[in-house]
């Protein structure tokens, strides 16, 4: 029998490390060959590590939340066989962890496992002193949810303080069912969470945000895109709102070009693109996305929103491909009917712009001396004031107001 | 009528749930008005446990003095003559007891910087009363009202109160020996007091509608207690209503029908009439304070709320078991919680004392309480017989015991009762051991000093667990 050691490939994307985000298996599983072992995540994208061989695991090297470099060893399999002998780097030699306390408070519980509990009835009482009793309805936690340590399962004052320090719920017991809560729970900030931590911390560190707002009479583009849909063939999708806001920008940007660009501080150079690679920042269980559609130049209407809507499911799905996940110029983020009055968004560096439709709703409009119903919505957007001015951010957001306001010309050719 | 009294806590009635509470809310700091009608210390201390233990005790004394005389003392003592009773100096001892206690009790509220209110309170509505008072109305306005009404006896529609029909209060307060007394109803109070009389002298009849004494325990319990009453000559006529009273011949004459449909003729010079208590719910303006009743009590919830906010009710007004140490523990409780501590009423046992002859203690639940309840108990019982204390005091032959009731998976303690003389006493390590959830090997582990009456419950532990020394 030989021991196979897993390390962590080089996932292709030129990365050097990847973060360590799920385990699938614990010292003494055994594996089956192609069977998930561990989940890590470069940039956007979560990888998951299938094991080659099938045995028992040994080893595995990092905690979750953990750097991993490529090739450093991720896991020891004894394998089945013969097949794949090859010398194992010794734990102790692995890698010296980055921070051994933090590790050594995660990885033990606070509570050594106590003796087996007796089984309690749901209906009787929990077995406690009065002492204990009465400082349970202090901390306002109900008994019976308490494991008991003692001779038929009696519940003392350290189960007591095992069971609050382990951090678990309290029962509802004050006046009015109104009781203070104490408990801190303690959640890692890893995988995905982590980078987009990160990626907040490094844009507003690094971008002195402008942000501008105005408002934008979207009764006329709504109603075209009410016709549209209405009277859209079987295989085209539903028009969003988004299209239209792409559209706009597609067609504004090329007088902009300071807008559509990616200003990489460190070399001191603006990249102004040609391409109108579009973020759709998009909200998924894990978090925030930020997919990617490519060349909204090049791209109609229905073609536009085909691929939002394919973008989106996928980000969702967690099928989104590395590649789909980077190359933005531009972001939008849309909160859709969550979109709120104005919003401050947060540039995606080293993007210089982003822009964030608020929510449209109906609002008494004076148009020539009549009030008159329409549809008004916000416009949100953040520039970085480093490389566009004040000036030329209001003009372009001025520029796709025009083009929202007057649809027709989002389609006209010369403009 | 001058200003309205306002006050943080108002506490109405001055009895042991009432007084508690005040004391506690003035220990904890809470502006407190206390109203009550009578005396402090209410129904217990003023014409419940403690008068009526006083006369017990009295007539105990009383009764071996003339056994002794007559000849039947087996400790060597002779008297002289027989003994003879002042039965109004006896009440006037014990009234003296009484004073001292309620003395006591006006002390501690005042300690407590409690303010007293004489008189009955009167709601107009959850909040706000009007109490009459000697010196004339005065109303109270209160952000906390604990209601601690009390209770009533229970009266018999066709024996009202009056004349010879007597309750317990007044059974307390007789200056003359009634030479013939029938008691209806065969609870507690019923029992203790027609044992006391029997032993003052009177000729004690016990009417008892149910086809046992003290029907709320069980009959190894009672047993004891029948058989003291058979010796002592009492006459216990069970399945039997007390019907009317009438004049006879020579003083009154209770007429109770037996199952059979049988009359009895009771000749009687006082009938005490002992079926219960009931909460004092009426005449007070309760009505007018929005308060959810349970039954005929004031509902409550586990702290002591009531369905109005900030309205509070504890002891015999919120129902069973009606007795002092409940209501006290829920008053202290309730002051608690209105101070801001978060607390719960949850005893695992109420224990509850007969001072019947011999008396009885339970706590937690009998074998049959704990089979009804879904548990598999084992029990384990030691006689008071193989007791060396008891012995010793003469206390062995009225057939007494302790009873343990276990769980059989872990031995955890679901009950203790014990019968026999002085049993009273150990109620407090009884429920001490329930409360702690001990279990049979606890109490078998703790050396129990010798020579007490507490060694029973050692040995009825080791009993239920296969090994006792002693039996």
């Amino acid at each position: 029998m030989g021991e196979y050691v897993f390390k962590l490939p080089d996932v292709g994307e030129g990365t050097a490390e990847a973060e360590i985000v799920a385990w699938h298996v614990a010292v003494g599983d055994r594996i089956e060959e192609d069977q998930p072992l561990v989940d890590v995540m470069t940039d956007k994208a979560t990888v998951e590590m299938t094991t080659p061989v099938g045995g028992i695991v040994i080893a595995v090297h990092g905690e979750l939340g953990d750097m991993a470099a490529v090739g450093s060893p991720l896991a020891v399999i004894a394998v089945d066989g013969e097949a794949h002998a090859q010398p194992a780097p010794r734990v102790a030699q692995a890698a010296p962890k980055a921070a051994p306390v933090e590790q050594v408070k995660a990885a033990s519980p606070v509570r050594t496992a106590p003796s087996p509990p007796v089984a309690r009835v749901r209906t009787e009482k929990p077995l406690a002193a009065p002492s204990v009793r009465r400082r349970a309805q202090e901390l306002g936690v109900g008994l019976q949810f308490v494991p008991g340590s003692g001779p038929a399962g009696r519940i003392s004052n350290d189960d007591l303080d095992a069971f609050v320090a382990s951090g678990a719920g309290a029962r509802p017991d004050g006046p009015l069912g109104l009781v203070r809560r104490e408990s801190v729970e303690e959640i890692k900030v890893i995988g995905l969470r982590r980078k987009i931590a990160e990626k907040m911390q490094e844009a507003k560190r690094r971008i002195p945000h402008f942000a501008y707002v105005e408002e934008v009479d979207v009764t006329e583009v709504e109603a075209l895109r009410v016709h549209l849909n209405a009277s859209r063939r079987e295989d085209r999708p539903r028009l969003t709102f988004l299209p239209f806001l792409i559209a706009a920008l597609v067609r504004a940007l090329p007088q902009y070009p300071q807008i559509n660009a990616l200003y990489d501080d460190d070399a001191g150079i603006v990249r102004r693109h040609g391409a109108v690679h579009v973020g759709i920042a998009t909200q998924t269980t894990g978090g925030l996305i930020v997919p990617v559609l490519r060349h909204a130049e090049a791209r109609d209407l229905w073609d536009c929103a085909a691929e939002i809507a394919r973008l989106a499911t996928a980000t969702r799905e967690g099928k989104a491909r590395a590649d789909e996940l980077r190359g933005s110029t531009i972001t939008v983020t849309s909160l859709g009917p969550l979109g709120g009055v104005a919003t401050t968004p947060v540039i995606n560096h080293p993007e210089v712009a982003i822009v964030g439709p608020n929510k449209i709703v109906e609002r008494p409009v004076v148009i020539g001396g009549q009030i008159v119903v329409r549809k008004m919505m916000n416009l949100s957007s953040s520039f970085d004031h480093r490389v566009v001015d004040g000036y030329d951010a209001a003009s372009f957001i001025q520029a796709v107001k025009a083009l929202l306001e007057h649809p027709a010309t989002l389609f006209l050719e010369g403009l | 009528m001058s200003e309205p009294l306002t006050a943080k806590v108002l506490v109405i009635g001055g009895g042991p749930g009432g007084y508690v509470a005040a004391i506690r809310a003035g220990q904890l700091g809470l502006d407190t008005v206390l109203v009550e009608a009578g005396r402090v210390g209410g129904t217990c201390l003023i014409r419940g446990c403690i008068p009526s233990k006083a006369l017990i005790h009295a007539a105990s004394r009383f009764e071996d003095m003339v056994r002794t005389a007559a000849g039947a003392g087996e400790l060597g003592i002779a008297l002289g003559a027989a003994p003879s009773l002042d039965l109004a100096a006896t009440v006037a001892w014990k009234a003296g007891v009484v004073d001292k206690l309620n003395a006591g009790v006006a002390g501690l509220l005042k300690r407590a910087k409690v303010r007293v209110v004489e008189g009955w309170a009167r709601f107009s509505d959850a909040k706000s009363c009007t109490v009459e008072t000697p010196a004339g109305p005065v109303a109270i306005r209160a952000e906390h009202v604990i209601l601690a009404n009390g209770s009533l006896p229970v009266e018999i529609p066709s024996l009202p109160f009056g004349g010879p029909v007597i309750s317990s209060t007044e059974a307390l307060e007789l200056d003359q020996l009634p030479t013939r007394l029938v008691v209806v109803g065969a609870g507690y109070i019923g029992l203790e007091l027609g044992a006391a009389f029997r032993k003052l002298g009177s000729q004690v009849t016990i009417v008892e509608a149910q086809e046992k004494i003290l029907p709320l325990f069980d009959t190894q319990l009672t047993d004891p207690v029948a058989r003291w009453l058979h010796k002592a000559g009492v006459a216990v006529h069970l399945g039997a209503k007390a019907r009317t009273l009438a004049t006879g011949d020579d003083g009154w004459v209770l007429t109770a029908e037996n199952n059979a449909g049988e009359a009895l003729k009771l000749a009687a010079d006082k009938v005490l009439v002992t079926v219960g208590r009931r909460p004092n719910t009426e005449g007070w303006g309760l009505e007018t304070m929005a308060v959810d009743k349970a039954g005929p009590f004031v509902a409550i919830d586990d702290q002591c709320r009531t369905s109005m906010k900030d309205v509070w009710a504890i002891g015999d007004l919120t129902g069973e078991p009606m007795l002092e140490h409940r209501a006290a523990a829920q008053g202290e409780m309730v002051a608690e919680i209105i101070a801001g501590e978060r607390r719960r009423f949850d005893p695992v046992a109420i224990a509850a004392v007969c001072f019947t002859e011999p008396e009885i203690v339970v706590a937690g639940l009998s074998p049959d309480e704990a089979k009804a309840a879904g548990k598999d108990p084992i029990s384990g019982v030691f006689p008071f017989s193989a007791n060396g204390r008891a012995r010793s005091m003469g206390a062995a032959d009225d057939d007494g015991f302790v009873r343990v009731v276990a769980r059989r998976d872990d031995h955890r303690l679901l009950g203790v009762q014990a019968v026999g003389a002085h049993v009273s006493e150990l109620s407090g390590a009884f429920a001490l051991a329930l409360e702690m959830g001990a279990r049979l090997e606890d109490i078998a582990g703790t050396i129990h000093v010798h020579p007490t009456l507490s060694e029973a419950f050692h040995e009825a532990a080791l009993k239920a667990l296969g090994h006792a020394i002693h039996i």
